[in-house]
């Protein structure tokens, strides 16, 4: 079996690549440099949640994790529209 | 250790470098189209190793007998089928979004959609033009 501690050390590992996306996100130049830093940050979020789902052995954090999947899909959709400044 | 567990943690290494090389992207690219690369397909990447090994421990509970890893690994495949499905076409709309609202490529010789982009705006203007001459 894995152990527990392994999960929280790849977790931890993943959480350094949203430290990055969030300094990205405060010095971005543009707007879109922001959504491209918080797109990443919603993807590495999604696959720590399935882990987190796996350590504790609770599979409601991963029906959790598709809904958040799919609203931070649709949220990203927005943003990229408005900034398109189009007619929705 | 079973040849699962090797595989699990060669899936787990695989899924940190990736996710670990998205972040050094974001960071070190000059652009926000290089930055897209980076953020978006290195991330798409490291989640199918990370969600695939979380299937592979939901697969193995079941094999020795457990219900409770049947419900693990399926989820987990629909979570890994929502990822593939919306992260490359948030991709594309973000990109799209910033080359209609005007951000430039960084050291880009030629840009091609900018170019079409112009002469068919300039040959709808044209038209536009000719059209009162057509009234009188």
């Amino acid at each position: 079996m894995i152990p527990f501690d392994t999960f929280i050390i790849v977790i931890g590992a993943i959480t350094l690549a949203v430290v990055m996306a969030i300094i990205r996100i405060v010095r971005g130049p543009t707007a879109p440099d922001r959504v491209v830093g918080l797109d990443t940050i919603n993807t590495i979020v999604i696959s720590s949640m399935v882990l987190f789902g796996a350590a504790y052995n609770q599979v409601i954090y991963i029906d959790v994790a598709i809904v958040y999947a799919l609203l931070s899909f649709i949220s990203t959709l927005f943003i990229a529209k408005y900034l398109e400044g189009g007619k929705f | 250790m079973s040849i699962v567990d090797i595989i699990i943690y060669i899936f787990f290494s695989i899924g940190i470098f990736f996710n670990l090389l998205a972040g050094i992207g974001l960071l070190r690219f000059p652009d926000v189209y290089t930055r897209l690369h980076a953020g978006t397909k290195c991330t798409t990447f490291g989640s199918i190793f990370l969600i695939g090994s979380v299937i592979l421990i939901g697969f193995r509970s079941w094999y020795f007998g457990s219900t409770d890893g049947s419900v693990l690994a399926i989820h987990s495949i629909v979570a890994l089928i929502a990822i593939l499905l919306t992260n490359p076409t948030g991709a594309h709309a973000i990109a799209r979004a910033a080359h209609r609202s005007g951000v430039e490529p960084v050291n880009a010789v030629i840009d091609e959609l900018k170019t079409k982009t112009k002469t068919k705006s300039q040959s709808d203007k044209s038209a536009h033009n000719k059209k009162p001459e057509v009234g009188k």
